[in-house]
This record gives structure tokens, sequence and C-alpha cells, in this order.
């Protein structure tokens, strides 16, 4: 009778609901509150290079998505045998091997992307989101949580980077995803009513006004103050 | 938790060949694969100089591959213009010249592979010549193709890429808004010598009027200067073989 009471109250434990409220926040809370792009101001570098263009902008971000989302797996499940006086480096080269997997699949099977993406790929290394996440999360919690933190990192990161390759595309080059929506208006409308595009969002200039603009949006809304 | 030495190399040794053998094996798996997208990707830039790039971006691989083995014949020249068919004992084709381990030799030593654009259902009948350019840009190589209408004279078309060049500025030489402003410019003049066709400096006024000169792209007056370069080299390298098909096509003409 008591055996069976200790069973139950040891299943008990780990039977946290697969998406329970604290997971969930895993996942939310660095889409907004705590965005690494917009609050703590990681991977500004490939935010700004890669969002000329909603397509390569998506590959980078599902790439981003597979790099963190595998790299927080991995250290996770090791995080008990890595030896602490080398984590750095053993994280440095689990990043290294992912980031060299998803140059190369690229390379096989959207060599287009691969050159246009070129150097931005291989720079996921160095990409802050990625190296954070393994040291504040990964190497102290379990393979599923790291999953979710990673994940939920992961896309705050993209719907930013997303956001401004759209708006990035469509005013730099009048089109979205590569449809040329300025001149379907125009071809409504007639061709007096022609929109120009604007050269300075396809320069990295535009990508910082239009980030500016969201950091402004989105701290007007959450109160956010640095301190 | 303090592990020992022993420990921390056994670690990095296991964790060095595991990640070693899953980068190799993937290398391996997905070696033939990246070399078909490299072939198929030298294939677009070569059609790229001669039909638009929106054409080549609709059509599939095998429409690509189809597209080319119809209508783009090849040969290798040297600096002579001479037909080259084998080096060293070895059988040498168009497409598997190595444009940029040959920009390594001097330039008589160099192979200078040709592709010719032919008419539609005539395999006979030109309608332009290809050839392949490779020089430096401000960061990195460029390169790119060039197309001559059959006067050997006239430029059809050109495609450029660059390794390195900064986007939004030097990488402009991609985009098809640059490379029109080449299209229908003279690389002869009018006393037949080989001026190629020179990108100035600065953006935004109109040399129509002049054959042999394009607008600039404003900020990258250095790439402009490399591309500018790269022509003058390579249609120098080439010239003999342009004029002795311009010296064919004047005979043919006059019979």
């Amino acid at each position: 009778m008591s055996a069976e009471t200790v069973e139950k109250a040891i299943e008990k434990k780990p039977s946290e609901a697969l998406l329970s409220k604290r997971r969930k926040k895993l996942i939310s809370d660095p889409l907004v509150d705590d965005n690494p792009i917009t609050i703590q101001v990681l991977g500004i570098c490939s935010a700004l290079a890669v969002t000329t263009q909603m397509k390569p902008t998506l590959v980078m971000a599902i790439s981003v998505i597979f790099v963190v989302v595998m790299a927080n797996l991995t250290i996770s499940l090791l995080r008990n045998t890595i030896p602490s006086r080398v984590r750095i480096i053993v994280q440095l080269a689990v990043v290294a091997t992912l980031v060299t997997l998803v140059s190369e699949i690229l390379r096989a099977f959207a060599y287009d992307m691969y050159k246009e993406l070129s150097v931005f790929v291989g720079l996921i290394i160095t990409n802050c989101i990625v190296m954070g996440r393994l040291e504040a999360f990964a190497l102290g919690n379990k393979p599923y949580d790291s999953i979710l933190d990673g994940f939920g990192s992961a896309l705050g990161y993209s719907w930013i980077i997303l956001t401004v390759a759209f708006f990035r595309e469509l005013w730099g080059s009048g089109s979205v995803f590569g449809i040329p929506v300025f001149d379907y208006v125009s071809g409504i409308f007639g061709d007096d009513f022609s929109l120009a595009t604007n050269g300075l969002m396809v320069s990295p200039v535009g990508a910082f006004i239009i980030l500016g603009l969201i950091i402004w949006v989105q701290r007007t809304k959450t109160g956010y103050v640095e301190h | 938790m303090q592990q020992s030495n022993a420990y921390i190399i056994t670690f990095s040794v296991i964790l060095t060949v595991v990640l070693g053998l899953l980068l190799s094996g993937t290398s391996q798996v997905l070696g033939p694969m990246q070399r078909e997208a490299e072939a198929l990707d030298k294939k677009k830039q070569i059609l790229g100089a001669v039909i638009p790039g929106e054409e080549i971006d609709a059509m599939s691989p095998e429409e690509v591959n189809a597209f080319y083995t119809n209508r783009i014949s090849s040969t290798v020249v040297d600096i002579n213009g001479q037909e080259v068919k084998e080096q060293g004992g070895v059988a040498v084709s168009a497409e598997t010249v190595d444009i940029a381990k040959n920009y390594k030799k001097p330039a008589d030593q160099r192979l200078y592979p040709v592709f010719i654009f032919h008419k539609e259902g005539d395999s006979e009948a030109v309608e332009s010549y290809i050839f392949p350019l490779y020089g430096a840009g401000l960061w990195d190589a460029i390169w790119g193709y060039l197309a001559l209408d059959t006067d050997m004279n006239t430029v059809g078309g050109i495609t450029m890429a660059h390794a390195g060049e900064t986007p939004g500025l030097g990488a402009r030489i991609t985009e098809p808004g640059v490379q029109e402003r080449y299209v229908g410019k003279e690389i002869f003049n009018e006393s037949g010598e080989l001026v190629a066709v020179s990108m100035q400096k600065g953006e935004g006024k109109d040399y129509s009027d002049n054959p042999h000169q394009v607008d600039g792209m404003s900020g990258a007056t250095i790439t402009g200067n490399g591309v500018n370069t790269m022509l003058q080299n390579y249609l120098g390298h080439y010239k003999a073989y342009i004029e002795s098909k311009k010296g064919s096509k004047a005979m043919a003409a006059a019979f």
C-alpha cells in the first residue's frame, strides 16, 4: 500500500504538462518581453545584413531556429558530462558543427540561397543569441525545456528580422517575397499612381531605422526602460 | 565540480572525433549534389549573359540543363585564338576549365573557354559568343560572362558575380539594372582599336551617346574600376579569337 503511494508521488512530479504555464513562458517571453534583438540587443549584425528581402531572411530565420534548438538540445543532453573548464570550447564546437551542417545543406539543395546568404550563415556561430542561450539556459536545464527555450529565443529573433525585412523589401524594392506589390498597385490605379521605392531601405541604414521604430513601438507598449 | 585533466582530454578527443565524423560524413553524402548545384549555377550565369534573368529563374533545373545543351556549344582557345583540344595529354572542355585557377597563371599560358550561343533549332547559326571574365574587385574576386553579338563588337549582355563586395555598393554589379547598362555598347572604337567598355565614376549621368562608357555605381568606384580592368584584360586576352571571328565574318559578308 505504502509502496504504491510512493510510486504515485514520483509519477506525479515529472508529469508536468507538455506545455505547462512555465514552459509556455519559456517560448513566449523571448517573443516580446525579453526579445533577443529588441531588449537584449543581440544578433544585430545579421538582423541588419540579411534583411533586404523576405526570402533570404526566412531561410536565415529557419537556420537560426534549427541551430539554436539543436545546440540547446545537445548541450543540455551533455550538460552533466561537459567539463566546466572547457565548456565554452565545447559549446563553440557544437555550434560550429551545426552551422557547417546548415551551410552544407543549403549549398546542396538551395545554391542560390547559399550564395546570397554566404557568410551570414557561417556567422550564426558568432550570433550572441546562440552562445547566450547555451550558457544561460541549456547548461542548467533539462533537454525538453532547453528545446523550448531555444525555440522561443530563435522565434523572437525570427519575427523581428522578418518584420524588418517585410518593410525593407516593401519600401526598398516595392515587393514582398519577390512579388512586385507596387507594380500591382500602379496596375490597378493606372500609371499615374506609381509608387517610388526608397533606396535608403536597401542599405543597412534602412534596417537601423526600421529596427529603431520597432523598438520604439514595443517599448512604448511594454513600458520597458533600460536600467 | 572539478574534473581531472585526463577526463577533460578524453572528453575533448571523443567530441572532436564525433563531430569530425559527422561533418565529413555530411560532406561525403552531399558532395555530388553540391557539385551538381555548382555546375547548374555556372550554366545559369553563362545563360544570364544572353537571356534575361527572370526567364532563367522561371526555369526548372532540368529545363536549364536542356536549354544549355540545346543552345550552347563551347570551345577552348589559347591567347592566340587557336583552339586547344588537350593539355598535357588530357582533353580539355570549356565547362571544366577553372577560370579562377587559370587566372593565377601568366596570361599567355591560360586556357580561355568560349561559349557559343546558337539560334533556336539551328546548331550552326550563331547568335552570340560568350566570354568568361575574371578579376579583382575591392575586397575579393569578381567574375562574369560577357556576350558579344556576331559582329564581334556589340555587347549583347553581361552577367557579373562577386565573392565579397560590399552589399548595396560594389555588390550591385549583380543587379540587372547595372548589367543592362552594358547592353548595346561597343568594344572597338572607330579606328578598330580594342577599348572595351568602361564604367565611369559617379552615377546618374546619361552615357547613351557614348558607345564605350556606362554609368557608374555611386560609392563603388573601386569595384567599378575592377570591372573595367577585368573587361579590358579579358577582352584583350580573347582579342585574337575575336579578330579571327570578325575576319571570317567580314569575308562571309564579302562573298
